[in-house]
């Protein structure tokens, strides 16, 4: 890593800002020719048919560069300006590939990326050769993090951290004896699926045998109908929310009287317009401490910003860039080499909750919140945590008795940032 | 047994989905042996064009009985423009040259009508107003609401009207005609370059409809919508015999009858081996058989003879 | 007859004219590692997306069969390699014997394919293909159970890359003070698959069976009536193809490290068949060309439109993914709509395209 060059661009840019706008919105009279540019880069499907979580996970890590930069934060010296460097892989393994090689040519700092675990896996291998960092706001494929790949990060709990506590709360509030399971075939809805059932299985909850779309499905009236003739006291649902909304519309038509229970995927508002009155009572869960008890903070902000609610994963993709961030301003250093043994052993308070990592870059200990609808809102009910159901009241009472809710500590602070 | 009648009627309501965008593929391929691929497309903006419209006369107090008319004549409106461009600029100029060549302008337009939806509807999915208000009934143990029925009268209706007019006017005359000759045609007095240009504003309206009636059942649209659509509506034409229109009927109805039963029964028949996961598998493997059986379909006659 | 001097100059021109290409073939990688590495990597998917349009060829170009499920051996190959070159069998088998089992297995679906559709044509042919390619993929995506075979969508990773003894393509070395990548390496080696490629096409459209292909392809009956077992010709024609994809699927798995269904889409097969008619059906060279073009076109629309829309209006307009897309669209029926025979037709192409002339009259 060349120094120089970053220094140079660096220089060119801002020169370039200068003459270009004059006076621009956010004129720092701190910009100064010796910034230094550390660029970020974020890789997401920007096209196809989930292009609009790519989007979402994109805007989520262009506010933590936002924020970053308005902290004035100074390494080895010089004020230092973060850039997001924005990339569409298309879901594509192969793409993924290829942009993963283009950010690693333009040297940037590190990744926050990408979407799918399907892209992340191939992408991580090139990222990892080059020794950059890499965390994934949303791949939740155990595999990435079993390569032995000493870059590679989530903030995201794995499919084996979610599945079990969706499935344990299923099976402590509902008292199923038989539940029906259905995924969208893909490594999220599967992965997560599997994980439901062997926890399941293992509370001796009877479960019938897997049924399957895909996720571009909107008519699953006949997997219903086979359900239906079978009685389950409750359907789990692995898949996204664009498939989730008709599948839950439908069972509804069908009369199917049945708890239905989601995934992260599925955990989002959008339930409420594609379902309509038959989302309510649905069960669903989220990693994380849900945005009411955590970063306030960041719905705010993300809401001013972009006009609208964060749809999934952003508040992951903004912790991944704060974590970035974090660990290059106390490394003082963007320099990988200097920055990652610290990112390994970061501890963090972010918008999705505490955050640090194992020996393989996974989440420790990551809390799932789990959701009901009501009334046409999510409404969060429990949160889990080590294996305990903590009411969401109770937890409440103690975050407000205890330690400060981790909003409380914004993401270096100003007065952090001299040093 | 009310179970299988129940995925009978899931079956019916998905095949008349099917049928209905099956129709447009079958109309273009009869006269000009050409496969529309950018059909399904066409059926994604008539669906998004009729969201777009009936959001915009929301606040102004129209019950939705007045609205979805509006709603359809624009989405209509719109799929005929681009229909007709599609024509002019992409398949026109083609005639003549190898078959493949127009199947690349029409991934190419494609491509183009998908990102244009994007930049105007955005990416995320839409959930589409529900255009009446929905209404279970059972019968004999089977559930079946009005939209179901409402789909299956909308698709016979257009399914008649579109056989009415091949079969029974002037124009529908001059068509078969072109398809079965455009050289003969055109001594007698035929244009066909309006012919076809016809062909494909009818198809465009079709797909509006499609459209509207698809989001609307389901409740959702979004700007990927068309191409897995079109791709089943497809495999219906060709089950059916393509360039037949009784044929794409029965084509989309067999279709989604065996879709249900699949993913209904493979799991039972086979143990569990197989499940509701291999439902397309077996919807293929029918329609692979079929034409084996029978190379140019259910109903079809005609067998175009080379790539 | 020339002078014996003349054809000696000629053959001169055309050696020098060969070393030259190979100099520069050699040279590229380093070149194009120097604007950057992501660059190498788009050229080696391109030679890999050449191999496939090749291999499609066979079928498409050669014997006139309309193929739509093609990925589907790219699939098998892939996997072949994949499963016998990973932890997931805890099997790891040198490429020499995985990519040729690969290729064994994509000829034998090929030719699974091909038996019950030797009497169905053109489009009634290509739904059947379209059939299987989902078909193939839908497996490949459901046997991560009851027996995990493939792991489902979840995809295999950790698949073993190229290495011959200790020389192992994926990763870095130095070479007289110049450091070769793992992508560089993969280039001479998908160059050399390429070359072997090239060769093998040409020669078989010159052969016997080339020609039988050809009679088939313009009038079946007639082939047959001249004598040619169609049966035979055609189900080789699907497995040599096949074995083809089967060879560019392994190689695909080696570069990736990890495949899982996501890369075989029908999107995929319909890409492949555009490369095959937009460079030119039948005619090597043109298919060369396609692949290559519709690969690096998309590629270096990424690297430009974004920063073009910034010079010209100071900020971004048209977000640049879209207008990539949109871009790629329009340059798909442009190319088509003004070279409708494609880029480099085959000789037969050109000379049917001037004798049918003009753009009148509904497509025969």
């Amino acid at each position: 890593m060349t120094r120089s060059r970053h220094v140079g661009t660096g220089t060119v840019a801002v020169a370039a800002r200068l003459v270009l706008s004059g006076c621009s919105e956010e004129k720092k009279p701190v910009a100064q020719a010796a910034d230094l540019e550390i660029r970020i880069g974020h890789v997401a499907p920007l096209t196809g048919s989930i292009a609009h979580l790519g989007k979402d996970n994109e805007q989520g890590a262009l506010l933590a560069i936002q924020e970053a930069n308005a902290t004035r934060i100074t390494i080895g010296g010089r004020p230092a300006r973060f850039v997001l460097v924005p990339e569409d892989d298309q879901a594509d393994p192969k793409t993924g590939t290829t942009v993963a090689q283009k950010l690693v040519d333009s040297k940037v700092a590190g990744v926050v990326g990408h979407l799918n675990s399907g892209t992340s896996i191939p992408a991580s291998a090139v990222y990892n050769g080059a020794g950059i960092p890499m965390i994934s706001g949303s791949a939740t494929n155990p595999q990435l993090t079993e390569q032995g790949f000493k870059a590679v990060f989530r903030v995201v709990g794995r499919d084996d951290q979610q599945g079990p506590a969706i499935a344990s709360y299923l099976a402590a509030s509902a008292r199923p004896k038989l539940v029906a399971i259905i995924d969208d075939a893909t490594a999220y809805g599967e992965g997560l699926a599997n994980e439901v059932e062997k926890t399941l299985k293992a509370a001796h909850v009877q479960v019938l045998p897997r049924e399957k779309g895909d996720d571009r499905r909107s008519d699953w009236k006949a997997v219903l109908t086979k359900i239906k003739g079978r009685r389950p006291d409750a359907v789990f649902y692995g898949g996204m929310d664009a498939t989730g909304g008709p599948l839950l519309k439908q069972a509804r038509e069908l009369a199917i009287k049945s708890v239905f229970a989601f995934g992260d995927g599925a955990c989002t508002d959008k339930m409420q317009e594609l379902a309509g009155e038959a989302a309510d009572g649905l069960l669903c869960s989220q990693a994380g401490i849900p945005p009411a008890a955590a970063s306030k903070k960041f719905l705010d902000a993300y809401k001013a910003r972009f006009k609208a609610d964060p749809i999934l994963y952003a508040p992951f993709t903004y912790d991944a860039t704060l974590l970035l961030v974090e660990a290059i301003r106390k490394a003082d250093s963007p320099d990988p080499a200097k920055y990652l043994p610290v990112l390994q052993k970061i501890e963090y308070a972010g918008a999705t909750g505490r955050i640090s990592f194992d020996d393989k870059g996974d989440r420790k200990d990551a809390e799932m919140t789990i959701f009901t609808m009501k009334g046409g809102k999510l409404a969060p009910i429990a949160i889990i945590k080590q294996g305990q159901t903590i009411k969401f009241e109770d937890f409440m009472a103690q975050a407000g008795a205890a330690a400060p809710a981790p909003a409380a500590q914004a993401p270096a602070a100003a007065g952090d940032g001299k040093k | 047994m009310d179970i299988f009648l129940q995925q009978i009627i899931n079956g019916v309501t998905l095949g008349a989905v099917y049928a209905v965008v099956a129709l447009g593929y079958t109309m273009v391929y009869g006269i000009i042996q050409l496969i529309n691929f950018a059909h399904g497309e066409l059926v994604m903006i008539g669906a998004l064009v009729a969201y777009s419209v009936l959001q915009i006369l929301d606040p102004g107090g129209l019950p939705p009985a007045a609205r979805l008319p509006l709603a359809l004549v624009a989405a209509a409106a719109t799929c005929m423009t681009l229909g007709w461009l599609m024509e002019r600029l992409a398949y026109r100029p083609l005639r003549g040259a190898p078959r493949l060549a127009p199947l690349i302008t029409a991934i190419g337009v494609s491509i183009l009508l998908q990102h244009l939806a994007l930049m105007i509807w955005g990416r995320s999915p839409i959930s589409f107003p529900a255009l009446v208000a929905s209404e279970t009934y059972v019968v004999a143990g089977a559930a079946i609401t009005n939209v179901q029925i409402g789909i299956l009268a909308t698709s016979t209706a257009l399914m008649a009207g579109l056989a009415l007019l091949i079969y029974g006017s002037r124009l529908g005359t001059a068509m078969r005609a072109t398809a079965q000759d455009p050289a003969v045609a055109g001594l007698m007095g035929i244009d066909a370059d309006r012919i076809v240009a016809l062909t494909f504003l009818i198809g465009a309206a079709l797909a509006a409809v499609a459209g509207v009636m698809v989001a609307g059942y389901y409740g959702i649209a979004h700007y990927t919508m068309g191409a897995p659509l079109g791709l089943k509506a497809f495999c219906a034409a060709v089950l059916g015999g393509i360039g037949n229109v009784p044929g794409a009927m029965l084509g989309g109805l067999v279709l989604g009858v065996v879709e249900a039963l699949g993913a209904g029964y493979i799991g039972d028949l086979t143990g569990n081996v197989f499940g509701s996961n291999y439902q397309d598998v077996f919807a293929f493997i029918v329609l692979i058989l079929v034409l084996v059986l029978r190379p140019s379909g259910l109903l079809g006659e005609r067998v175009g003879d080379r790539a | 007859m020339r002078p014996r001097a003349a054809l000696r100059r000629d053959s001169r021109l055309l050696a020098a004219g060969i070393v030259l290409t190979a100099v520069a073939l050699a040279a590229l990688p380093f070149a194009l590692a120097g604007i950057g590495t992501a660059w190498v990597r788009i050229t080696n998917l391109a030679i890999l997306f050449a191999l496939l349009a090749l291999g499609l060829n066979i079928v498409v170009g050669f014997a006139g069969l309309l193929d739509l499920g093609y990925i589907a051996f790219y699939a098998v190959g892939a996997y072949a390699y994949a499963l016998l070159a990973s932890p997931q069998f805890g099997i790891h088998w040198p490429f020499w014997v995985t990519l040729p089992i690969g290729a064994l297995v994509a000829a034998v679906f090929g030719v699974l394919l091909g038996a019950p559709t030797l009497k169905l044509r053109g489009d009634y042919l290509a739904i059947v293909t379209l059939g299987f390619g989902e078909i193939v993929r839908i497996f490949l995506n459901n046997l991560g159970s009851p027996v995990n075979i493939t792991n489902g969508p979840r995809g295999i990773a950790r698949i073993d890359g190229l290495r011959i003894g200790e020389f192992d393509f994926s990763s870095a070395d130095t070479l007289f003070g110049l450091v070769v990548s793992g992508p560089i390496k993969y280039y001479y080696l998908l160059l050399a698959a390429l070359v072997a490629v090239i060769f093998v096409s040409v020669r078989l459209q010159n052969s016997r069976v080339g020609r039988a292909w050809e009679a088939v392809r313009e009038d079946e009956i007639a082939a047959r009536a001249a004598g040619i077992d169609t049966t035979r010709v055609k189900l080789l024609a699907f497995a040599m193809g096949a074995s083809f994809g089967g060879v560019a699927g392994g190689m695909f798995a080696a570069i990736q490290g990890f495949i899982s269904p996501e890369s075989f889409v029908l999107v995929e097969s319909i890409m492949v068949l555009s490369m095959v008619v937009l460079g030119g059906m039948g005619n090597v060279g043109g298919v060369v060309l396609g692949a290559l073009l519709l690969s690096f076109v998309p590629e270096v629309l990424r690297f430009t439109v974004g920063p073009m829309q910034r010079q010209l209006f100071g900020r971004m307009i048209v977000e640049p993914e879209v207008i990539r897309m949109l871009l790629f669209g329009l340059a798909l029926v442009l190319i088509m709509t003004l070279r409708p025979g494609g880029l480099w037709p085959s000789a037969v192409r050109r000379r049917e395209l001037s004798l049918r002339g003009g753009a009148s009259g509904p497509l025969r």
